[in-house]
């Protein structure tokens, strides 16, 4: 029988198949841990004095809750309050003691979980990877089932390495043509969403598949996978290619016997006739860099189009007011008054390396506000290599150590009421970078373009 | 191991809005803890508070006593966003015991099982029916998957079959999961085997 790629990993991970009355019994092959979504979960274990099952299948990672600025000169680190800090604390002791691999403070390894897991090599095709976090979906980028989890379930994962599943159903999301210059998987990823709707893909695990997606680098299949729960879905998917076993060659941990893996990994594709229950078709020849006039990540239109026009007692006034929008105004000119280059959805190195070429040698006007963080500090050490740190520095940004930061505004890293954000992270939701931000969702290139211009500006006008 | 839920008879509250994300009902701030508990004052908080974070008096969760209204009606793609299950701990601790929307996100639905709230998707056409009877009683009866509104009749329900089951005997899923370890040690034994590595 035919079958798509999703359903090969989920059938190959069924301890017990689901019925009427029950569901499945999936497998999980890696958990990632973070301090905000895992405390309880450890809590709950320990009062009922149930063990961890499989240790070595988890690892755990500050992200969250860690300050983006240095430790002090007294060596203390400028958490946003006291509960931050002390849920750093209980992840590092929680995972000292039930013998999980833990990426702290001392370690240079630390950096967003999502950033951090295909970075090591530890994201593989064909696996099942499970995070309390809803952008866990970045590891379909290499062909895996990742989805993202509540903590009761985190606790269930810890406890059995399993998970209860009823089976989702299928969407393949085919890409055609290319995408222009100034155009990046960021833009499309946005306009596969606002194509789809919020909830549109509720229920589904999509795969992106198309001519387009064999073209992207796997940073941008990150992106891509990234914002698969933005349009609802379950979780995103790409079949491995050599890009893909390329990536994982020059990966730190990934296994020794990579050869061997991949010559199973090439069989880790949908078949031809493999039957999807839905599927949308993408034009990439006609997306241009994208922004977002709304508080959902689905109002998303080309930075040389309008706001939509819209009546007075339309239901969407209530976002367009919440941005300080006009109903059918241009969106390019807009002012703007921060940039965020951040998250787990694009702050890898050719991200910032994006934004670098349209920032070097020009300055940001003194109404703007610039933070940049890197995804990690693997990525932090090698952008400080090629000298990027120092463009956005020059330019009058701010250059933070690695975490998630303004992208959810937990560790103090915030946009002040009514205060207009371009940000190169996945959500716009009302107060979600911090009470009253109203945040415009950009690519990398155009958060840069925006940066300089002190406006929502085309990054296009910006290369010779 | 949760209360069973059997039969609950309350008022209910309307939220109108699409999309509400579990940043809105519970904004990142207060996720700065290490505990489950106490978090009905973050339920909607920037919704429900001025600047100088007083309590509305207009607002809907404020003016309502949530005694008399357990149900929460909400527009379609409630619960949308981030996993945070603090959304499903603070719409609880606040007071409410189910969720009524035309559509519930993904992760939404499992948390809430996971904590003993029950989550229905409703017809457009009821949700809309409910937007016009906002004083309306109604009981949820799980055992017979029935809802009746006063003065509308009976109209039945859809919900996941063990997921029901669950609420219906408060049974706990990880208590469930445990029951497996030996079939899931069985497959992992069996996966070494057939390892390549």
């Amino acid at each position: 029988m035919a079958l798509t790629l999703f359903e090969k990993i989920w059938n190959t991970h069924l301890v017990s198949e689901e019925s009427a009355e029950s569901p499945g019994i999936l497998f999980i092959d890696f958990h990632l841990l973070n301090e905000v979504t895992s405390p309880q979960a450890f809590k709950q274990l320990a009062k009922r004095m149930i063990p961890i099952h499989r240790p070595s299948g988890a690892l755990a990672i500050i992200d969250h809750s860690t300050p983006t600025l240095p430790a002090g000169i007294d060596g203390r680190r400028p958490y946003v309050t006291r509960d931050a800090e002390n849920q750093v604390i209980t992840m590092e002791r929680n995972s000292h003691e039930q013998g999980i691999r833990f990426l702290g403070w001392e370690d240079p390894l630390r950096g967003i979980v999502h950033v951090v897991g295909p970075e090591l090599g530890l994201t593989l095709p064909g696996m099942t990877i499970v995070c309390g976090d809803s952008h866990t979906s970045t590891h379909g980028a290499f062909g895996a089932l990742a989805f993202g989890i509540g903590t009761s379930e985190v606790a269930q994962v810890l406890a059995t390495q399993c998970l209860l599943q009823r089976q989702p159903k299928t969407m393949r999301v085919l890409v055609s043509g290319s995408l222009r210059r100034g155009v990046s998987a960021k833009d499309l990823a946005l306009q596969v969403v606002t194509q789809l709707g919020a909830g549109g893909a509720a229920g589904y695990v999509i795969e992106f598949a198309g001519e387009v997606i064999a073209e992207l680098s796997m940073e941008e299949r990150m992106t891509l996978c990234n914002m698969s729960i933005e349009c609802g879905a379950r979780a995103g998917i790409i079949a491995p290619d050599n890009v893909t076993f390329e990536w994982l060659r020059n990966c730190p941990e990934a296994p020794n016997n990579i050869e061997h893996l991949v010559s199973a990994w090439v069989e880790l594709k949908t078949d031809n006739q493999a039957i999807f229950d839905a599927e949308i078709l993408v034009d990439a020849n006609v997306i241009e860099p994208m922004v977002t006039w709304g508080v959902t990540p689905d109002t998303a239109v080309a930075i040389s189009q309008c706001s939509p026009e819209m009546d007075l007692d339309d239901p969407r006034r209530v976002s367009l007011d919440y941005m300080g929008f006009k109903s059918g105004a241009a969106m390019k000119g807009q002012r703007i008054d921060y940039v965020f280059i951040g998250s787990c959805t694009n702050a890898r190195l050719p991200d910032l390396r994006i934004a670098a070429e349209i920032m070097r040698g020009r300055k940001i006007p003194p109404h703007v506000t610039l933070l940049v963080v890197p995804g990690s500090e693997s990525v932090r050490r090698a952008a400080e290599a090629e000298g990027l740190d120092e463009i956005f520095l020059s330019a009058g940004g701010e250059w933070r150590l690695a975490g998630c930061s303004m992208c959810l505004g937990m560790n103090g890293d915030l946009v002040p009421a009514g205060k207009r954000v371009v940000s190169t992270s996945n959500r716009n939701f009302i107060g979600r970078q911090g009470t009253g931000a109203r945040t415009v969702l950009a690519s990398p290139a155009t958060a840069a373009a925006s940066a300089i211009a002190g406006v929502l500006a085309d990054p296009r006008e910006f290369y010779s | 191991m949760s209360t069973p839920f059997k039969v609950l008879q309350s008022k209910f509250i309307l939220l109108p809005q699409c999309d509400i994300d579990t940043d809105q009902i519970v904004p990142a701030r207060f996720m700065a803890t290490t505990s489950e508990e106490g978090l009905a004052h973050a339920f909607f908080y920037d919704a429900r508070h001025d600047e100088a974070g007083q309590k509305k008096s207009d607002h809907v969760l404020n003016v309502k006593d949530i005694a008399d209204h357990q149900i929460l009606v909400a527009a379609a793609n409630f619960g949308c966003g981030s996993s945070r299950e603090h959304a499903v701990w603070a719409l609880k601790d606040f007071g409410f015991r189910a969720v009524l929307t035309p559509k519930a996100a993904d992760i939404f639905k499992s948390n809430a099982i996971n904590n003993g709230v029950l989550v229905i998707e409703i017809h457009q056409a009821f949700y809309e029916l409910l937007s016009q009877n906002q004083s309306s009683s109604m009981t949820i009866d799980l055992e017979k998957q029935t809802i009746s509104l006063l003065g509308a009749g009976v109209s039945t329900f859809q919900v996941d079959s063990f997921a029901r089951r669950c609420l219906l005997m408060g049974t706990d899923r990880l208590g469930y999961l445990l029951e497996s370890l030996p079939a899931i040690r069985a497959f992992e034994a069996a996966r070494r085997l057939n390892s390549t590595e």
